[in-house]
């Protein structure tokens, strides 16, 4: 350790209760899956925490065949308000359950504990809070009167935050009137098969909520099932194509939480002490896992020694180590495979020129580990500003104009996320409308809420989720009388107003290919 | 004596300019009752890309406007429609085999729906966007803003001009650029509004007009990395649903065919349809 040494302060696995095995969890009970079942590890330790089932088709075939029946049969007939009542009692498990929720997460993920604990665990509660209040006021999402729910929701969710995506997937689902399947992926099922048991506790009704196990191929039967009527997603911009091609022909809703590539700018006149908190919050949060990360830095060219010394140091002060450790900042990479993964890109970045500067840390002897690491020297065709890496990588790029700025910030097929940071709030504003991604930090980075529309521009996908543009992914207009003529009188009959009512089935509507 | 009538060449419509196709091609357009009209261009692929270029050059400026002078704008067009009102009866009376006052209800219609659109222009976004209370010291709010580039198969058959401009109006109003793919049998109505809109302070390039064959030219557009959004509203008799998966690499927005006389119904969805929802969060200070 090259800074302060403090001593070991785990948090304590003692208020885990986890099974050796868990089942999948279709029509409110955990039945084993007819798959071969994997098991989930610590990516901290690589020693194995539960064995965990695994969903062939039929298991898939069961779990929507059961949100269907609990569709019709209970859930679209249940009053807005007893929705929300199910959704306030799950949000208040998540806070009674939070510890424990908190350090199955950083156990199964890698996270560190002070992650889990104070920002992934809270904001599920926060989620369920938020859309649990909306359940009775769906003639205000803004699709007029009286919409309706969609049906059987398909919801595939990634590692980077586990239980967060489920909270994100299946809280506006339900709150929308809704029924869901949702697959958790593979390395992190561990507190989607806790959260089952919170659905238990809750009493909902069952087949509202079903969470199946598996890996790629579990999703893709799930998202290609035919009696799904939502699909949403998120994940790798290449998975999203393929399901955007699965569903093309069909009448399911899509919604897309892809890559990204986000640059987070500082301008010369930025509070520089906030500036590298929120450079290192944006990059090194969740060891970087983040598809909103700012992983490109766009640094004028005035300040750039500076801010990269300022970052260097910093960078020596964070804590590599035991996720459960409550001063650990840096956790453990989730997979081997995403380990492999940012060492190869990384490799990449040097051998096209690069200038690599990596943290000084101990690195554990067993799991999956990367230390802080920062490309300096970077140009914008190096595959390091291009690629996602998706690991604690930081690429330190210049500029010396706005305009200079805003165009490398956009020169990117991705447009999930940008940071700004500038002491002018006239520039700020500036520079945030030309930027092409949907979610804008001004001098801060990487926040969340429930009330705040969060998704992409161009490939980073399409969709919304969180606040009422969230809650409406999930609905559709309701029958209305409308018009066809934007003249027509108002007393005579008329046709129908929105495009979903008025759009007359396609003539041809067939399979897609694949 | 009769006099000689003095007959018009139909052209495409690129970056504010009224090109041949770059191909040579044409094709013939002819009346309700087979009678040959003109020859009209047959766009081919280095059209579509241009036209692609020329839309993509066009959207700082076109999006960049204020919402007032663009709901100007477009209301501009509804008016030098109104004056040409009789030139669009005659088109289409002559290629959908209507009668003078069938078409005049539907020239009504569509300068209606100019109208209609260009009040939008400056308020779809409070009606979809909204202020978000975040917990924390953030100021926080959430805009819709245009896609970018979108592609769009006009609706084809009858209602050559009210199809038209059901399909282009709405992309528009956001401040998109659009690439549309004519009516292939009735293009009439699509090249003169072409004329009218060259000639009523709407940007070059911020609309571009291609006449030809869907079947061909869709695809192309489908595919291309510098489209953003496709709408197949007037594609219900292609191959659409592999023109989706074509525009799926590119992870285009894409809004389904529709079919008969409601397909494109004025609507405040075909506008936010392809709109991104942008928030932005600024921390507030803390007295």
């Amino acid at each position: 350790m090259s800074f302060l040494e403090y001593a070991p302060a785990p948090e304590s696995q003692a208020i885990l209760n986890l099974r050796s095995d868990y089942g999948l969890f279709i029509d409110g009970e955990f039945t084993a899956g007819r798959g071969a079942p994997f098991q989930t590890i610590s990516p901290a330790t690589e020693k194995q925490i539960a064995m965990i089932s695994n969903a062939n088709e039929a298991d898939v075939d069961a779990a929507v065949a059961a949100a269907r029946r609990a569709y019709d049969g209970s859930w679209s007939r249940l009053s807005g308000s007893d929705r929300g009542k199910y959704l306030f009692r799950i949000a208040r498990l998540v806070q009674e359950r939070a510890r424990e929720l908190a350090v199955a997460e950083s156990l199964d993920n890698g996270k560190p504990i002070k992650e889990s604990r104070d920002v992934d665990v809270p904001l599920v509660a926060a989620w369920f809070f938020y859309y649990a209040g909306w359940a009775d006021k769906l003639d205000h999402a803004g699709l007029g009167p009286g919409p309706a729910s969609l049906g059987v929701a398909a919801q595939v969710i990634p590692w980077n935050f586990p239980l967060l995506m489920l909270a994100w997937k299946i809280a506006p689902a339900l709150a929308a009137g809704n029924t869901v399947v949702l697959k958790p992926a593979e390395t992190t099922p561990l507190t989607a098969l806790l959260f089952a048991e919170i659905v238990q506790q809750a009493d909902l009704p069952p087949g509202v909520v079903n969470i199946i196990t598996g890996a790629g191929d579990t999703g893709q039967a799930l998202v290609n099932h035919p009696d799904v009527n939502k699909v949403a997603f998120t994940g790798s911009t290449s998975v999203g194509r393929a399901i955007a091609r699965s569903v093309a022909g069909t009448d399911k809703k899509v919604t897309l939480e892809l890559g990204g590539k986000a640059a987070n700018i500082v301008f010369d006149d930025a509070p520089i002490d906030q500036a590298i908190e929120g450079i290192v919050n944006g990059i090194f949060f969740n060891q970087g896992h983040v598809c909103c990360a700012g992983s490109r830095l766009l640094v004028q060219e005035s300040i750039h020694d500076d801010v990269v010394d300022r970052l260097k140091e910093r960078l020596s002060t964070l804590r590599l180590g035991d996720p459960l450790d409550k001063n650990t900042d840096i956790g453990a990479i989730n997979s081997a495979e995403q380990l492999a993964r940012i060492r190869e890109l990384s490799d990449i970045g040097e051998n096209e020129g690069a200038e690599r500067w990596t943290a000084e840390c101990a690195i554990p002897e067993d799991g999956f580990w990367f230390a802080p690491t920062i490309f300096t020297n970077v140009s914008t065709s190096h595959r390091i500003a291009r690629d996602e890496i998706f690991g604690p990588v930081l690429s330190v790029l210049t500029f010396r104009t706005p305009a200079e700025a805003i165009a490398k910030a956009n020169n990117t097929p991705y447009g999930l996320s940008a940071g700004i940071w500038s002491d002018k709030g006239s520039r700020i504003l500036a520079v945030a409308d030309k930027l092409r991604a949907g979610v804008i930090w001004a001098n801060t980075f990487n926040r969340f809420d429930p009330a705040s529309p969060f998704g992409g521009y161009k490939e980073s996908g399409y969709g919304r989720e969180g606040g009422r543009q969230g809650l409406a992914a999930y609905l559709k207009p309701g029958n209305r009388p409308g018009q066809r003529s934007v003249a027509a009188p108002a007393a005579k009959p008329q046709a129908s107003v929105t495009r979903a009512q008025s759009k007359s089935k396609p003539v041809a509507r067939k399979k897609a290919a694949k | 004596m009769t006099r000689l009538a003095v007959p018009k060449t139909y052209k495409l419509y690129i970056g504010g300019k009224f090109p041949r196709s770059e191909s040579g091609r044409v094709y013939e357009v002819v009346s309700k009752r087979g009678d040959f009209i003109a020859n009209a261009a047959k766009a081919s692929r280095k059209d579509a890309r241009d036209a692609v270029v020329a839309a993509r050059a066009a959207i700082s400026g076109w999006a960049g406007s204020t919402a007032y002078n663009r709901g100007q704008v477009l209301y501009r067009i509804a008016e030098l429609l109104e004056g040409r009102r009789a030139q669009f009866i005659d088109e289409i009376v002559q290629s959908e085999g209507l009668n003078a006052a069938a078409a005049s209800a539907q020239v009504n219609e569509a300068i209606d729906r100019w109208v209609w659109y260009a009040g939008w222009a400056d308020k779809y976004v409070q009606v979809a966007g909204n202020a978000n209370p975040v917990a924390g010291p953030y100021f926080n709010i959430s805009v819709p803003e245009p896609t970018g580039v979108v592609a769009i198969v006009a609706p084809q058959g009858a209602g050559s001009l009210v199809g038209f401009v059901s399909a282009i109006a709405p992309a528009l109003v956001a401040g998109n650029t659009v690439v549309v793919i004519a009516n292939e049998t009735m293009p009439l109505s699509a090249i003169s509004l072409s004329e009218v809109l060259a000639t009523s302070d709407v940007p070059g390039g911020v609309v571009n007009v291609l006449t030809g064959s869907p079947a061909e030219i869709a695809p192309w557009l489908a595919g291309h990395a510098d489209v953003n959004a496709l709408d197949l509203v007037g594609a219900g008799a292609l191959d659409w649903v592999d023109l989706q998966i074509i525009a799926a690499d590119t992870l285009k927005r894409v809004f389904p065919p529709e079919n008969g006389p409601d397909a494109a119904t004025p609507s405040l969805d075909r506008i936010t349809g392809f709109t991104e929802t942008k928030t932005v969060w600024h921390t507030k200070a803390l007295i």
